[in-house]
């Protein structure tokens, strides 16, 4: 099997996997790093958002070959205490039910607050759109990104 | 003041008065596995103590007076983590901010009713939390009674500080715990009163709020272990198929992959509850070392399938006993909606008969009949399912999500050889419940491959796993008629309701108890799909139909759908049909809600452009009802605010039963309006998010807005009662908003209104 080498949360990691193995895969399985969730394995619900060079994207559907060369942030790197602003707001707003969806909405909202941070309420719902929350918290998770985007500024 | 008995949960302090002997317990894990208890205080920012003492099965207090409260029921999104331990800590008398919460493991020795279904486990449990907490609250009077030789009822219990005034004595509970674990468990403990509490009926923020925005592995799907492998199946293509055979010869060479071997999961005598219900009782296991080995190495598997013959099951379900045929054949959506139409029109079994509805529709001046259904749901948790085994020879060791650790337990122990005692459950964070993790085949399985492996191992399900291997939500149909008189008074009523494979109806619900002629009829269709409990079962459906049908019902009849309603249940309270007995609701909370929800939307006070609906509704002993707003924007209706009244008793956690009322609002309007499973040749013809349709943002309201009754009655169902009602506000709004009703969900794919 290839080795390769990855940078994840500012650290690089080498590993050795199949090379079509999803870098969600790799995270989980070979990094230990659980916090990147499998929802679907399609990219069509978001609980493996991932930031790609401070893009967010989905890891179940990225293979090591596309990421090479680039950082990765997972939900684990995003701050080093829980206190990124997103992060608090999500806090403040008691965001989660069961929890499970949470990280990738955190990791799709961070990055785009990082790249629009005066949001308007259908630019939210337009940026969140793919990440789906199965127990439906959409209401606590706009306003969070709202108070999150009020704190960044 | 309330004195409750201990003896109520007299199993938890039998154990723990062996143990006062000895006071002094260090660790109290019942396991001393996956619990990181440091990690945990430190998340929590809290100083350990250098030793616990445990006072009962819920609880341990530390020579610090941190202490620490188990929570013994599953936690799939309900809060119950939060909330549960909150009703001991309020009756414990403790800083809220010196509680660590720990998960309990499955033991049925020491609590009660560990599950998470139908929507009991506050009010199950609700007695003996606050006894636990109220026990120990009176076991350090005691304690500080003896030291200080006071009387103890002259001695106050305050956030943790035990102080008798007259004496100028005081001290922290660390201070006497030790002693208190000495003092005999009372025979009886005084409750505080309602007006006393102090967090019950206060917002206190998830427990696990700061893990689950960090990321830290709490589900049962980040479950590591050294020297763990993975475990995926390989189930039939669709419903009515099983295995015949399989070559695993070129799978096992793939990398990682450590064996491929069938497996078998109940005996044919096995005496199988309901729980234990499991789609595919044969299954192809792929076991390697990595997740996505054993995914790609299922995808090589060569598998031939056979038809499957007819077979009836007997199940169990607290003690009634139920026979559960599979036709053999494959099945599809046409045929089934055209069978339920064929029996929907033909004699059906009578449930409830009130007067004489024969004679009032043969009166009748107007009869009005609509008819409603719903297709197949996945539950699909975005958590797939999944579990956790170690089995050795002589012990095994589960950890994961289930709703049901209790009854599953039974069936590992049964199919392991094992006796009880020797099979420990554990369970992890759930990444959603809603009924499918009540079905724990996922664990019986695991165990069994474990077992085979003689390893650790996790099994985890594809999404694709998951949607086409389902314990679904059944396909329902319901039609309604009402007879109206020459003066538009309605003098009958009549239900008919069916599904494959149960009916939904409930014949001793609203409008039941209102109407003197009242027919309710229902049947049910065998199917070979398997299916089982989903959110609310059956009142998610049938809600919704019975709040269209009213609302459609008011209209003719020219009254506004809100008083239409409340006469109806005026009569119901003050003269109800049938005996007092009969009708399962309490007429006048039902009218509450309405009455609430009618002043907290400004009902009647229309804005223009927006359209509104009402709906009402009791299940789970609680009452809700909600008024949902529509606008519509470029010819297209959007959902724009939900207005919610409830009354579910005390309230323990306000803002958390706020975000449980603002999700089943919003997952109601999803699931009414978008989601469905469609079968063909017996497969489901969506097994992934491409094709099945969950709501998104863009289509969840822009607000919910949620009003509590205020209440002294002890608490009732949360988690499910708000899901079931807005299906029948979404569809009265759209009627506003579009000039058609909508009858058929999904309502997206609905075909024109049938109204003639």
């Amino acid at each position: 099997m290839p080795t390769y080498q990855i940078n994840v949360n500012g650290a690089s990691k080498t590993v050795d996997v199949a090379e079509d193995t999803p870098v969600l895969w790799v995270l989980r399985d070979h990094l230990d790093l659980v916090g990147t969730k499998y929802g679907c394995g399609i990219g069509q619900c978001g609980a493996c958002t991932i930031h790609v060079d401070g893009t967010a994207m989905r890891s179940c559907s990225l293979t090591l070959a596309q990421i090479d060369g680039k950082s990765i942030t997972t939900i684990e790197g995003l701050s080093e205490d829980g206190t990124h602003p997103v992060q608090e707001a999500w806090k403040e707003m008691d965001v989660p039910q069961c929890g499970y969806c949470q990280a990738g909405q955190i990791m799709t909202a961070s990055a785009f607050l990082a790249k629009n941070p005066n949001p308007s309420e259908e630019d939210i719902e337009n940026a969140m759109n793919g990440n789906i929350c199965r127990c439906a918290t959409y209401t606590r998770i706009r306003k969070a990104v709202q108070i999150a985007a009020e704190n960044m500024d | 003041m309330t004195l409750v008995r201990t003896q109520l949960g007299r199993r938890a302090f039998i154990k723990n008065t062996g143990m006062a002997g000895g006071g002094l317990v260090l660790g109290f894990s019942f396991f001393n596995a996956c619990k990181p208890k440091v990690a945990e205080a430190v998340a929590m920012e809290l100083e350990m103590p250098e030793t616990w003492y445990e006072i009962n099965g819920y609880l341990k207090i530390g020579d610090n007076g941190v202490v620490t409260i188990m929570s013994p029921n599953p936690e799939i999104g309900q809060n119950v983590r939060t909330s549960m331990p909150m009703i001991v800590a309020d009756e414990l008398e403790i800083d809220w901010k010196n509680v660590v919460v720990e998960q309990a493991p499955l033991n049925t020795n020491l609590y009660s009713w560990q599950v998470a279904g139908g929507s009991r486990s506050i009010s199950s449990s609700w007695q003996n939390l606050r006894m636990a907490g109220a026990t120990a609250r009176h076991m350090l009077k005691e304690a500080a009674a003896q030291a200080w030789q006071v009387p103890a009822s002259e001695i106050t219990a305050i956030a943790g500080v035990l102080t008798h005034e007259a004496s100028g004595n005081s001290a922290g509970y660390g201070e006497m715990v030790s002693a208190a674990a000495q003092i005999e468990v009372p025979e009886e403990v005084e409750l505080k009163k309602n007006s006393e509490f102090s967090i019950i009926g206060t917002s206190r923020k998830n427990v696990d709020g700061k893990k689950i925005v960090t990321g830290k592995p709490l589900f049962g799907i980040d479950v590591m272990r050294e020297g763990m492998l993975i475990a995926s199946l390989v189930h039939p293509p669709a419903f009515g198929k099983q295995l015949k055979s399989f070559d695993a010869e070129e799978v096992k060479k793939m990398p990682g992959i450590r064996d491929v071997f069938s497996v078998k999961l109940y005996d044919d005598d096995f005496d199988k509850m309901a729980f234990h219900f499991t789609a595919f009782n044969e299954v192809v296991v792929v076991v390697g070392e990595t997740t996505w080995q054993v995914f790609q190495a299922k995808k090589a598997l060569n598998v031939e399938w056979e038809d499957a013959p007819e077979v009836t099951q007997n199940l169990t379900l607290f003690g009634n006993e139920m026979k559960v045929k599979h036709p053999a054949g494959m099945e599809d959506s046409e045929s089934h909606t055209k069978r339920l139409k064929e029996l929907i029109a033909s004699t059906a079994k009578v449930a409830r008969r009130d007067g004489n509805p024969e004679q009032a529709f043969k009166n009748a001046a107007k009869v009005i009949e609509r008819s409603y259904s719903c297709p197949f749901l996945a539950h699909n948790t975005m958590e797939p399912m999944n579990f956790f085994a170690n089995v050795t020879e002589d012990h095994a060791e589960l950890l994961g999500p289930t709703q049901t650790p209790e009854w599953m337990e039974v069936a590992v122990a049964e199919r392991l050889g094992l006796p009880l005692e020797k099979v420990d459950i554990q369970m992890t964070r759930q990444g959603g419940g809603f009924g499918r993790r009540l079905y724990g085949h996922f664990m019986v399985e695991v165990a069994v491959i474990s077992q085979r492996m003689s390893a650790p191992v996790k099994l985890v399900y594809t999404r694709e796993d998951d949607m086409s291997q389902g314990i679904y939500r059944p396909s329902y149909y319901a039609t309604y008629r009402a007879a109206l008189d020459a003066d538009n008074n309605l003098i009958g009523f009549h239900v008919k309701a069916g599904g494959i494979p149960e009916s939904p109806l409930f014949a001793n619900r609203f409008p039941a108890g209102s109407i003197d002629n009242y027919l309710a009829e229902d049947f049910t269709v065998d199917t070979n799909i398997t299916t089982g409990a989903f959110r609310a079962p059956r009142s998610n459906f049938i809600a919704g139909a019975e709040q269209s049908f009213l609302d459609e019902l008011a209209e003719e009849m020219g009254k506004d759908p809100i008083d239409f309603r409340l006469e109806l249940l005026k009569r119901a309270e003050e003269n109800p049909v049938g005996s007092p007995e009969s009708n399962d609701y309490d007429a006048s909370r039902y009218a509450g809600v309405l009455k609430l929800v009618r002043e907290k939307a400004n009902w009647g006070q229309n804005e223009a452009g927006v359209h509104r609906g009402v709906s009402a509704y009791f299940c789970h002993q609680s009452y809700v009802a909600q008024v949902l707003d529509v606008v519509m924007e470029n010819d297209t209706p959007v959902v724009q605010k939900v207005t919610a009244a409830i009354d579910c008793g005390i309230v323990v956690n306000p803002d958390a039963a706020s975000n449980l009322s603002e999700g089943g609002a919003v997952d109601g309007i999803g699931h009414a309006m978008y989601s469905g499973l469609t079968f063909k040749d017996g497969a489901p013809e969506q097994i992934n998010f491409d094709r099945y349709r969950l709501i998104r943002h863009r289509e969840a309201p822009k607000a919910v807005e949620t009003h509590f009754v205020e209440s002294d009655i002890d608490p009732t169902g949360m988690g499910e009662p708000p899901f079931p009602p807005i299906m029948g506000a979404l569809a009265n709004a759209l009627y506003k908003a579009t000039g058609r009703r909508y009858y058929h969900q999904p309502f997206i794919t609905d075909k024109p209104p049938l109204i003639g």
